[in-house]
């Protein structure tokens, strides 16, 4: 099954988040911000990344970015958890990288619904 | 598949109080002249997770709300709003809102939707500048990604042609065509046809970027929403025109784009050598996607009926540390195991060594146990710079709190019980003490005033202090005061320290006029009633015209105390050690009987009422005949002396506190139990409720008085 990174500052999200995945069978690894993903995501490659983006230390979107540059991620999925709404926000994520984006709130079968776009 | 949230809700619930003490503080140290970036952002990101959390565990009214903070939040972390503070007033009041909020979801109360209205108002009055109808949050498919045109198309067509040719880059942000095709093929009847006219010569094949576009089309009922939507992540890495198709026409007027000739319009089945093998897969897949969106967070508001389970967060360390003794305890225990499995006196010496371990472990554990109830003290302090910023702006004094010491760590139950007191000695401080900008240059002093709240750990005690570089209590004014509110009598001398304990004399105040802050007299003897009855206890000190020093000194833990284990009768019994003055050994001559009133005995000048314990506890002396010989434990109970009337003093022990509530029923006079070495039970003695025991035996006894 595949893996995925998910990335959230907020211990509640990075439950339900993973707790979901979990359940569908996902492999899932956490991590608590920009800097912590970005290291596990060059331990191990994922078959995505799920990421907050508003986060202190280091942003999804920065992540992204990052995460994009490495070669093993070129092609990776990287969704945003984004609540922010306007097109600013998500226009910067696509020009940092990112696949697609999931608009809080949503419930566990919406993100499961969006990750099966992306992932085989 | 639906999933219950409720489990997630204790988490979110800490998260989101930790997420309001971080916005308050932040909103507090928030100065409206010059704007730390980093400060606003912290805020932002506090009322920002709230909002993304409540929305997506259902709590849609705190969605709202937050949202509208956010919004403000936003605004000015961007400097397209000034910093007021107006503002950062509405911003603060509107914390405490949803903190009630919160704590009323939390309990499955009814949240007050009147106050919420109110702050609701405050804060899109401070966003508009005008009361509006609430802002709806966004929906999961937001607005600005569908195109609002053709939309009169949507119900009656039968299906839509596509035509899509992704730009170079796209498999760059890791999207796959193949995913889109397939989601597609999940709205009805779908057909692909791909265009190869594009790629290039082998040589010039860069296999990293997308070469091919295609021609799509699907019937059914879908709506150019779900069309928008499947494409939406693709928006502006490609170009897409999606043309509805009319009834029985549908194939034969596939609309594409001017520059794409018809002739390069292959089928795809004639293609499909030519594709990339990832692209074989145009199939239909499986619709395997669930489509049940029940709202699952609503039916688990209903379910979630239980109550609050209090929880505690314990730095791993600590589990860790625990984890280790116990490691060792389970040594210890399998060699003791092996010595006693063939004992044999030369062995002695090795089982002795066990037991002193097994002994140093346990102690080692009961720390370590204690330790995790501890936390530290600053889940007190950080309440009060608002507590001082709100009260400092009501009274119009300007005063710096300082905090020294948070992270000392004090038991759980002793950090839930000292907030109400302190509150009260601050706010005492700030109105009383401190005084206004004026009269402190008029004085000399800096025109901000200084309270420090510091805490501590002395021995077993923490000791938590607080100074204000205030006027300080003038004892004459005490003194006057208490004499003419007949406290103490007219002619008493007494030093500072005896003078600065009548402010906790029930009904003394030497403030001037009664404000909504303090002042009302009542208050401060509370206050030491209910640190005396966390076994602590407080201290003024103070110069006038210098400023005070309130300390109080605490146990570290309600759950081990320190006692005087006494004999009465066959009985022993605990006394605090705390409350013990000191200890004397009687004869029948030094006993008065007061007719009625029981008895006293005189010590240095002092006739101190006698408690017998035999009688209150109705168990027999030692020894019948010579009632009047015992020991008298003198004990203090807010300044009054007792003295305990028991047979003989047995030791000084440390003694863990079980609740009799818990494992029997309330005692009046008792308030715990404990196990002692022998493996009996002795009762920890309620010094006040022992008092209050006595003189109602005493009045009932005698109806006539």
């Amino acid at each position: 099954m595949a893996s995925i990174l998910a990335v959230d500052d907020s211990a509640s999200m990075r439950k339900m988040v993973t707790f979901t995945l979990k359940s569908a069978g996902y492999d899932v690894e956490e991590a608590v911000d920009g800097v912590d993903a970005f290291m596990k995501a060059q331990l191990r490659t994922f078959d995505c990344i799920v990421t907050d983006v508003n986060m202190p230390n280091k942003d999804g979107i920065t992540l992204i970015r990052e995460l994009r540059a490495l070669p093993d991620y070129k092609y990776i999925p990287m969704l945003m958890l984004t609540t922010e709404s306007g097109m600013e926000k998500k226009q910067e994520g696509k020009a940092a990288g990112a696949t697609g984006w999931i608009v809080k709130p949503f419930d566990p079968d919406q993100l499961l619904k969006t990750l099966k776009k992306v992932l085989d | 598949m639906s999933i219950d949230m409720s489990q997630f809700h204790q988490v979110f619930f800490e998260e989101c109080f930790e997420g309001l003490e971080a916005m308050e503080s932040g909103l507090l140290d928030l100065n409206t002249g010059d704007i730390d970036a980093e400060v606003i952002n912290t805020i932002f990101r506090g009322a920002h997770s709230i909002k993304g959390g409540s929305g997506t565990f259902g709590f849609n009214e705190v969605a709202d709300f937050t949202h509208i903070m956010e919004t403000l939040l936003d605004q000015m972390r961007d400097g397209r709003r000034p910093v007021t503070q107006p503002a950062v007033d509405v911003l603060l009041s509107s914390v405490d809102c949803l903190r009630a909020m919160l704590t009323a979801i939390q309990s499955d109360d009814k949240v007050d939707t009147a106050t919420v209205v109110i702050y609701k108002t405050a804060l899109e009055i401070e966003l508009n500048g005008s009361a509006k109808q609430s802002i709806p949050l966004e929906s999961a498919v937001e607005e600005d990604d569908i195109e609002t045109s053709d939309n009169e198309a949507e119900a009656t067509e039968q299906g839509w042609s596509i035509a899509f040719s992704p730009y170079l880059d796209l498999l760059k942000t890791g999207n796959d065509p193949v995913r889109l095709f397939r989601e597609l093929a999940d709205l009805g009847e779908y057909t692909v046809a791909v265009n190869t006219r594009d790629i290039p010569d082998f040589d010039d094949l860069d296999p990293e970027e997308c070469n091919l576009s295609w021609t799509l089309t699907v019937l059914g009922e879908s709506t150019l929403e779900d069309i928008n939507e499947i494409f939406s992540w693709v928006e502006g890495d490609c170009e897409l025109d999606i043309q509805a198709l009319i009834k029985k026409e549908a194939k034969a007027t596939p609309s594409v784009k001017k520059d794409k000739p018809e002739s390069s319009i292959v089928p795809v089945i004639d293609s499909l050598e030519s594709l990339p093998a990832s692209l074989d897969v145009v199939q239909r897949p499986s619709n395997t996607i669930p489509s049940s969106n029940t709202d699952v967070a609503g039916e688990v508001l209903v379910e979630r009926r239980s109550g609050v389970s209090s929880s505690i967060r314990v730095d791993t360390a600590k589990i860790d540390a625990l984890i280790n003794i116990v490691g060792e305890v389970v040594i210890t225990q399998s060699m003791l195991g092996l010595v006693g499995e063939n004992f044999s006196m030369d062995q002695l010496a090795q089982l002795k060594r066990g037991l002193a371990q097994l002994e140093r472990h346990t102690r080692d554990m009961q720390q370590s146990v204690m330790n995790i109830r501890m936390l530290p003290i600053n889940f007190v302090f950080s309440r009060f710079p608002r507590l001082v910023h709100d009260i400092s702006a009501k009274l119009n004094k300007k005063i710096d709190l300082k905090l020294v010491g948070e992270s000392t760590e004090v038991d759980k139950a002793v950090v839930e019980l000292i907030n109400d007191p302190l509150v009260h000695l601050i706010r005492n401080s700030l109105d009383h003490g401190i005084e206004m900008p004026a009269d402190r240059i008029a004085a000399g002093k800096p025109e901000v005033g200084t309270i420090e709240l510091k805490a501590y750990h002395r021995g077993g005690h923490i000791v938590i202090e607080i100074i204000d570089d205030g006027r300080g209590l003038d004892k004459n004014k005490l003194i006057s005061k208490a004499i003419e509110k007949g406290l103490i009598n007219e002619n008493s001398i007494l030093n500072d320290k005896q003078a600065f304990e009548l402010i906790f004399m029930p009904g003394l105040s030497t403030a001037e006029s009664v404000t909504d802050i303090s002042g009302r007299g009542v208050g401060m003897d509370v206050v030491r009633k209910n640190i005396q009855a966390l076994g602590g206890n407080i201290e003024i000190l103070s110069e006038l015209g210098k400023g005070t020093i309130i300390s109080i000194h605490l146990p570290l833990t309600l759950a081990i105390i320190d006692g005087q284990s006494v004999a009465v009768g066959e009985e022993t019994y605990i006394v605090p050690l705390v409350s013990i003055i000191e200890s004397v050994n009687i004869t029948e001559d030094i006993i008065n009987k007061v007719a009625g009133k029981g008895e006293t005995f005189k010590l240095r000048n002092q006739y101190i009422p006698i408690i017998r314990m035999h009688e209150i506890f109705n168990v027999q002396p030692k020894d019948k005949l010579r009632t009047n010989e015992g020991v008298i434990v003198v004990v203090e109970r807010q300044g009054v002396l007792c003295g305990l009337f028991v047979d003989e003093l047995l030791g000084p022990h440390q003694v863990v506190v079980k609740s009799l509530e818990a494992n029997y029923r309330r005692i009046e006079g008792v308030s715990g139990a404990t196990i002692l070495g022998d493996g009996s039970v002795a009762l920890i003695l309620d010094v006040p409720g022992l008092v209050r025991l006595s003189s109602n035996r005493l009045s009932s006894t005698n109806p006539s008085l």
